[in-house]
């Protein structure tokens, strides 16, 4: 990904989020109800990047889902580009925490699936999908099976799909959550300077306080279960940002301490003794 | 941005020279690993001959393979004209087990009913021994081409049905998840994802119902029939011609061997084309 500022003119601004009192219950085998979402309000405005936070098992793989169209809020409002949401969003493109490349394709083919499942035409978009390989690393690749490349080439492969067709909304699943420390450093990087070219919504969920508070406009914090927001808090520091620079900032350390504050209040995380 | 994961180019030529010596190495590994198994049955019939002639066996225990060769290609009209009536039970049976045994998975696969209702009696029905039904089949379909397209397709049937199964049922969520992100509908989740991914499976069916659906069309030759392979092979059996009952195991053999090699073709193109 080149780090130029400028944005793509040809690319579409974000695409808007609203969640309005969302509540996602799922029933177990035992006839329980599980209440994975707790009445989640939420507004994103079009172009902007948030970052979710919270514990293993608080329900942001389920809002994420709500979002991606894959399934359905139990009750409340969820909002896309203005609109009540009725399945997958045309213009979301989603990174799973797996990257899901189809072992029997190529790379290139890969890249193009969702230009063949929205019946467009798959010869007008070679070039654009070699161009997005190239920009992530993999020029030279497209012809190669997924099964050839490494754990963070594949991941890279899976974001050059999911941004094939420049997604208004880009719905990010822990996407580094399985990458070693090096090649997740670069993806934040390149992550941010693709955001930044696009201009497109992206919600990115995430383990890590450090990469979503770098990343991000606002920090949503989301409770153990059943998932509420414990913490909204806007990151106010100028773009791009650099990753090692960053760590130093004022303003850096006032975000993740905020956050980390939230997860011991909550007992999710704790001090050490003594 | 420069990556260290670039593929490596090689402008130099001592490089490309070596990787074309090995490609021409494992060209040559791979032919003659093709050649294994031909090389292995000839060596076998060769010892087969030897013993025979060494030991002098009596034709009418165990002929030589070279006579059942030789009888293959003298009676080569006998056996074409009693092998085509063979192929066409073997061809017609496997056809409808394919077909039915493809049409069921799905149902089961789609509809939650169909798998609590219809599958656990499929494979109790697996169980059955369906070489022990052939007389059963016989009063029912009579003696015509019906007991032999019959035992050609049940018996094979279920050895597709299963495999299908589970090939469709074996694939990770997440794969049908993305592709529903994208906004696909169930008919391309099936064509783009889940028939290409069942692929190796029901293919691995085909394999297995393909060998099964000769066995069942010469069961049924064996039980009533006046034509076909098994049919021959009975007769050279109270005819006391060994050497005709082996060649009509040889033609039997040969039979299989072609269906499967078509499968074989039929299995590439598919892979090519679908995956
Ligand atoms: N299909 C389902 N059926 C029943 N319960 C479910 C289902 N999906 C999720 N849950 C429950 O909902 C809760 C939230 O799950 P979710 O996957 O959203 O968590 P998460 O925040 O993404 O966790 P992690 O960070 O570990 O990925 C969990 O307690 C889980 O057990
Ligand atoms: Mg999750």
């Amino acid at each position: 990904m080149t780090s130029e500022l400028t944005r793509d003119q040809a690319g579409p601004t974000g695409v808007s989020v609203r969640l309005g009192a969302v509540v996602k219950e799922f029933e177990t085998e035992t006839g329980e109800l599980i209440r994975a979402l707790d009445g989640l309000s939420l507004d994103v405005a079009a172009g902007e990047f948030i970052a979710i936070v919270g514990p293993s098992g608080c329900g942001k793989s389920t809002l994420l889902n709500i979002l991606a169209g894959l399934d359905r809020a139990s009750t409340g409002l969820v909002e896309i580009g203005g609109a009540p949401a009725r399945g997958p969003h045309p213009e979301a493109g989603v990174v799973f925490q797996s990257d899901y490349l189809l072992p029997w394709r190529s790379v290139l083919d890969n890249v193009l699936l969702p230009i063949e499942i929205k019946g467009l035409d798959r010869k007008a978009h070679v070039p654009a999908a070699e161009q997005l390989l190239a920009d992530v690393g993999l020029a030279g690749f497209g012809a190669k099976k997924p099964s050839e490349l490494s754990g963070g080439m594949r991941q890279r492969a899976g974001i050059c799909r999911a941004i094939i067709q420049k997604p208004g909304l880009l719905l990010m699943d822990e996407p580094f959550g399985a990458l070693d420390a090096l090649t997740r450093e670069q993806m934040i990087i390149d992550l941010q300077a693709l955001w930044l070219r696009l201009g497109n919504t992206v919600i990115f969920i995430t383990h890590g306080i450090d990469e979503a508070v770098f990343l991000a406009d606002r920090v949503i914090v989301l409770s153990p279960r059943p998932g509420r927001i414990d913490l909204d808090l806007k990151v106010d520091m100028a773009r791009p940002r650099q990753w090692a620079e960053a760590h130093a900032d004022p303003e850096f350390q006032r975000c993740i301490g905020e956050v980390r504050r939230c997860f011991e209040r909550r007992g999710v995380l704790h001090r050490a003794q003594g | 941005m420069a990556r260290a994961d670039q593929p490596a180019a090689a402008p130099g030529r001592g490089t490309d020279h070596s990787r074309a010596e090995r490609m021409r190495r494992r060209r040559r590994i791979r032919t003659l690993e093709k050649l294994a198994a031909p090389v292995l049955g000839l060596v076998l019939l060769g010892i087969w001959e030897l013993c025979v002639r060494v030991f002098d066996v009596s034709t009418f225990i165990l002929p030589p393979p070279s006579a059942i060769l030789l009888r293959l290609v003298s009676d080569w009209q006998l056996f074409l004209g009693q092998g085509v009536t063979t192929a066409i039970e073997i061809s017609v049976g496997f056809a409808m087990a394919v077909l039915a045994g493809v049409i069921i998975a799905l149902c089961i696969f789609y509809s939650r009913i169909v798998e609590v209702a219809v599958y656990p009696l499929l494979i109790a029905l697996q169980t059955v021994p369906k070489v022990a039904l052939a007389p059963l089949v016989v009063l029912y379909f009579g003696y015509g081409w019906g007991p032999k397209i019959f035992l050609a397709f049940l018996i094979s049937f279920f050895a597709i049905l299963v495999p299908t199964v589970v090939g469709l049922k074996e694939l990770n969520p997440g794969f049908a998840n993305l592709a529903k992100s994208m906004g696909a509908s169930e008919r391309q989740v099936f064509f783009k994802i889940r028939l290409p991914a069942a692929l190796p499976n029901i293919f691995g069916g085909l394999k297995v119902g393909l060998t099964l659906s000769v066995i069942g069309a010469v069961i049924g030759e064996y039980v009533a029939a006046e034509r076909g392979l098994g049919y021959l092979q009975l007769q050279a059996n109270a005819n006391f011609d060994t050497t005709l009952n082996f060649a009509s195991v040889f033609a039997i053999a040969l039979l299989g061997l072609a269906f499967y090699a078509i499968l074989r073709l039929i299995e590439d193109l598919a892979m090519g084309k679908m995956r």
